[in-house]
């Protein structure tokens, strides 16, 4: 059963320096109060996990906080670059990154192979790029027709954290929208965080509605507004203006570092 | 804002152009940027019928703005179907149910296929790129693929630094082989003209050249000694309907 919590105490209760952690959110629902709260308690070493890093990850990744970045998109969706994840890659600021990258289709069926607990999933992919000898996938015959598949292996990250619209006082939660991988990415994971905008009575079917229930959950945070600058669809809007904002300040790197400092390390979430 | 009276710029030409191959097409992906403004022109004026598909999960989205992000909260709420990521590459995408893809790239070669990761070396890059995100599979699967990107030699290059995507690979008969279901790159939709590839060879070659563009233009700004057909033709200029549209599109 998941226990209701403050999200310091959720994040400190399952993040530990050196965990693979993965923070999804495919352009929606992006968990950024839990990256930050990441940021504020100091772990290092993480292996960050995501599909579309994002700013969040960008954010991370300029931190420091990062060893290694597993993902299929690195850019600033329909603005441009991730500068701290460029300067991390192309100059080793603040310090050298390694990479294991994906197509989405990769990374979202190894995923889908870690929640049903299988070694890896099989598809139709990478064949004929120069991203196959770079990454790890591996070729496969199907025993029934001979066809010549591409095997990717599954997705076990430590932990998973994911943003929703609400939760029940059980630990119940639902999030609707856009659904990206979050249920994937939770039940791939060995330990779960959820963040919610509000906690709620009972949960109202929603259309679409995803619900995760309680007991694959570990705990779920209280974070109204913890999606921005990504939304909470039916309850936040989409920042547009600060995705643009973050590719000029991000640029550099004391302009970034003293941002982070104003905005994200010396804030106190209000339990 | 410009109105319908000033001419149109190359970019908008490019646009009212890759919208014109939605015409008669029923269902097409497509990413952020000029793709999403064309396919949404599109719809505007030559087929309201047209399913627009975001790699998000948003299948038939009807944005009246321009989304800035491929997961804006307008597609969500306005799709005939929300899916998740898994669903929208394993059930829609790999099947080829969509018929047209457009992609863009930072990179395209002769053959039309993209690079959208690194330039320079991969592990010690000049720049790095995105990465690949879901272009390798959408190009490998759809029925067919539109190529749109800037004319210049930056961009159009004789090797690429890195094959992300697949267009015709090594030239005819690579896709058989690496067992693509998808036709391919059917035209690289350029500010410039549009790029077909050579139904033999499979190489891109020159078929129409926009108005106001000569084709030694088009030659000076692709980095390789391109081919170019018997008689190009000269694009049709914007009508003033899909000027219009596209002017009041923009202005949302």
């Amino acid at each position: 059963m998941a226990e209701l919590t403050t999200l310091e105490e959720g994040i400190a209760g399952t993040v530990h320096d050196g965990d693979s952690v993965a923070l999804e959110g495919f352009t929606h629902l992006i968990p950024f109060a839990a990256g930050h709260e990441i940021l504020r308690q100091g772990r290092r070493e993480l292996e960050l996990i995501r599909m579309t890093p994002d700013i969040l990850y960008d954010q991370m990744i300029g931190m420091g906080a990062a060893h290694k970045l597993v993902f299929s998109y690195g850019g600033n969706p329909g603005v441009g670059s991730l500068h701290r994840f460029r300067d991390a890659v192309e100059n080793g600021w603040p310090h050298p990154i390694e990479l294991e990258e994906h197509s989405h289709a990769g990374m979202a069926n190894r995923y889908a192979a870690g929640a049903a607990r299988l070694p890896f999933a099989v598809m139709r992919g990478y064949v004929g790029t120069d991203l196959a000898p770079v990454t790890r996938v591996e070729p496969i015959t199907c025993p029934f027709t001979g066809e010549e598949l591409v095997a990717v292996p599954a997705l076990r990250p430590d932990v998973a954290i994911v943003h929703a619209q609400e939760a029940d006082r059980e630990g119940n939660v639902q999030l609707w929208g856009i659904p990206g991988v979050q249920k994937e990415a939770v039940l791939s994971a060995d330990r779960a965080l959820v963040t919610v905008e509000r906690i709620v009575e009972a949960l109202t079917p929603q259309p679409g509605g995803v619900v995760i229930p309680s007991w694959v959950i570990d705990a779920v945070a209280h974070a109204p507004g913890g999606s921005r600058p990504s939304y909470s669809l039916g309850i936040t809007a989409r920042d547009n203006d600060f995705y643009r904002f973050w590719d000029k300040l991000s640029r550099d790197r004391d302009d970034f570092e003293s941002w982070m400092q104003t905005h994200v390390l010396n804030t106190v979430k209000a339990p | 804002m410009a109105t319908t009276t000033e001419p149109a710029t190359s970019g908008e030409v490019q646009t009212v152009v890759a919208a014109r191959r939605l015409e008669h097409v029923r269902s097409v992906f497509i990413g952020v940027g000029r793709p999403s403004t064309a396919a949404i022109l599109a719809r505007m004026v030559h087929n309201p019928r047209l399913v627009l598909v975001y790699e998000s999960g948003t299948i038939g989205a009807k944005p009246f703005h321009i989304p800035l992000s491929i997961g804006d909260g307008e597609l969500a709420e306005t799709a005939d179907a929300v899916v998740s990521v898994p669903e929208m590459f394993n059930y829609w995408i790999g099947p080829g149910r969509v018929q047209v893809a457009f992609l863009g790239a930072a990179q395209v070669d002769r053959f039309g296929n993209l690079n959208s990761t690194v330039i320079g070396d991969y592990e010690h890059p000049k720049t790095r790129l995105p990465g690949a995100g879901g272009a390798p599979e959408i190009a490998a699967c759809c029925q067919e693929v539109v190529v749109i990107a800037p004319h210049t030699r930056r961009t159009f290059v004789d090797r690429l630094d890195f094959r992300t995507t697949v267009g015709y690979g090594d030239g005819p008969g690579d896709r058989e082989r690496l067992g693509f279901r998808g036709r391919g790159p059917t035209a690289v939709v350029t500010d410039l003209g549009v790029l077909e590839p050579d139904p033999d060879s499979r190489e891109l070659t020159l078929t129409h050249v926009h108005p106001g563009v000569e084709v030694e233009d088009v030659r000076e700004a692709t980095g390789w000694a391109l081919h170019v057909d018997d008689e190009p033709q000269r694009t049709p200029p914007p009508t003033p309907a899909e000027l219009s549209a596209l002017r009041e599109l923009l202005s949302r």
